[in-house]
């Protein structure tokens, strides 16, 4: 065996084991199968579910959901974040009561967030963006609050204008913080949409479909929709990996 | 100004806000309840020894998924850690399964142990299990490689390699695992509590939905708040007790 297959084939070995204990549990009909389906039958639902089913308007619900939550909740927490970083009386007056705010649990917001903007579409995409928006918040502050004071110096040095000071110093060494916010806001907010479909009424998108799931007993869709989720999970911390390996390039340039 | 005015002078606006809009009716009170309401029912449920009551049970079920979990996140992220192979069989599968948001599982582990007690600790379990495996497991791959070879030249039983020099070089790392642990443990609860749940706090928040009585949401949301803090707060005291050696060395 070479080197570099090793570890591969051993991180394949513990899941195909699995896989065929379940298989041989399937069909020495061990546990019943409303239980337990096998996972032929799993994938014989995934394939129904791809090609009769609603399965590719459903991930392509959740995914939109979770993007437009982020979007609205991630650029607010950017904004909110250097103005409490950058402005040392926004800090003072705004940073307790942000740090107060963030003790709360964030599904402690759902039941409130339904009764304000209802259990549809705008109380989910409300509860996506706040999520969104704390990690977001945290970060860029910590960035832009952490200016190396040689840096200040510098540009006090130079004379530099107040808004050059920002252009060309402030915000370019806020900038990894940023990015590490950006990354948590996007993870924050996935998770946040599960969680919003789970617990607010329900529409099309994943948690709806683990929901179902659960109403009619059907756990090789759960099986299934839970194996999506995994995978999409897979991909965003994957994008997210990618952009803070970038950002760190940037820092080391 | 001192640093403390001005830090609270803006949750003095923000209530003064809140008390004005109340008076002069800006907003109905379906979607903003007077100061003196949420007062009011969180003083009742506090008066009806339910308020004590829930918050017990809440902390009951943090503690037994957080326990669990930690424990098991400490053994499983230890072995992974230490040994190549183990991780190498391991990481994998963990990882993958590690990607899937704990609330999704909630469904699933219903119909696995039913709605009771069993549920809830299961997934808070899961969800402080994840963070925990993923520190020790990198806390103990980050011990300097001078630290280990010390404890070789100075022939270290295997065990005594571990107590005394890998296991104390990646408590910080431990830390950072089970801090986050603690913090997913208590998110996973109140979600479990709103999802399925006839006790706790989270139920309060849900039954005051139900009940369209938003001062009692409001209300619930606040000593959320402060629980979650004096939780946080008591696991960073233990935290500083248990790192003063390196303060001390630094």
């Amino acid at each position: 065996m070479n080197a570099p297959a090793r570890p591969i084939l051993l991180g394949l070995l513990v899941p195909v084991l699995l896989i065929g204990l379940w298989q041989a549990i399937a069909a020495a009909h061990l546990v019943a199968p409303y239980i337990l389906p096998s996972p032929a039958a799993v994938l014989a639902r995934f394939g129904d579910e791809l090609d009769g089913g609603t399965f590719g308007s459903d991930v392509w619900a959740s995914l939109t959901r979770a993007l437009v939550g982020f979007a609205i909740g991630a650029p607010a927490g950017i904004g909110f974040g250097l103005l409490l970083g950058l402005s040392r009386l926004a800090g003072r007056l705004f940073g307790p009561l942000f740090l107060a705010y963030r003790q709360v649990a964030l599904f402690a917001w759902v039941p409130l967030l339904s009764m304000w903007f209802g259990g549809g579409e705008a109380g989910k995409l409300a509860f996506i963006a706040m999520a969104a928006f704390a990690p977001a918040t945290v970060n860029t502050w910590r960035g832009a609050a952490a200016v190396p004071a040689p840096y200040r110096e510098l540009s006090r040095a130079l004379t530099l204008g107040r808004l050059d000071h920002l252009r060309l110093v402030a915000l370019p060494s806020a900038l990894p913080g940023v990015l590490t916010g950006l990354r948590s806001a996007l993870i924050h907010a996935w998770l946040a949409t599960v969680g919003a479909e789970l617990f607010l009424d329900i529409a099309p998108g994943l948690g709806g479909r683990l929901n179902e799931g659960r109403d009619k007993f059907e756990v090789d869709l759960m099986i299934v929709a839970l194996t999506v989720l995994a995978t999409l999970g897979l991909g965003f911390s994957q994008l997210a990996a990618a952009a803070e390996r970038r950002s760190i390039r940037w820092r080391r340039r | 100004m001192s640093r403390l005015t001005t830090a609270l002078a803006a949750p003095a606006l923000l209530f003064a806000l809140w008390w004005l809009s109340a008076a002069q009716g800006w907003l109905p009170e379906q979607l903003l309840p007077a100061p003196a309401a949420v007062w009011d029912a969180l003083a009742e449920t506090a008066a009806s020894g339910d308020l004590q009551a829930d918050i017990l049970i809440s902390l009951q079920r943090v503690g037994a998924g957080f326990a669990l979990g930690a424990l098991g996140g400490l053994a499983f992220g230890g072995a992974i850690g230490l040994s190549r192979t183990l991780r190498q069989l391991f990481d994998p599968l963990f990882l993958l399964l590690a990607q899937v948001p704990p609330l999704a599982w909630i469904p699933l582990v219903i119909l696995a142990v039913g709605i009771d007690e069993a549920m809830k600790v299961t997934v808070i379990a899961w969800a402080s299990f994840v963070p925990v495996v993923l520190g020790v497991a990198q806390g103990i791959r980050d011990v300097p490689a001078p630290l280990r070879e010390l404890g070789r030249a100075l022939t270290f039983s295997p065990w005594d390699l571990v107590s005394r020099i890998v296991f104390p070089a990646a408590v910080p790392a431990i830390f950072t695992g089970l801090r986050e642990g603690l913090a997913n443990a208590w998110q996973t609860l109140v979600a479990a509590e709103l999802f399925a749940s006839s006790e706790g706090l989270g139920y309060l928040i849900s039954l005051g939905r139900q009940l369209f009585q938003l001062d009692l949401v409001l209300a619930m949301v606040l000593v959320l708040g402060i629980v979650g803090l004096s939780v946080n707060s008591a696991l960073a005291l233990v935290e500083r007790r248990l790192l003063r050696w390196q303060a001390q060395a630094a």
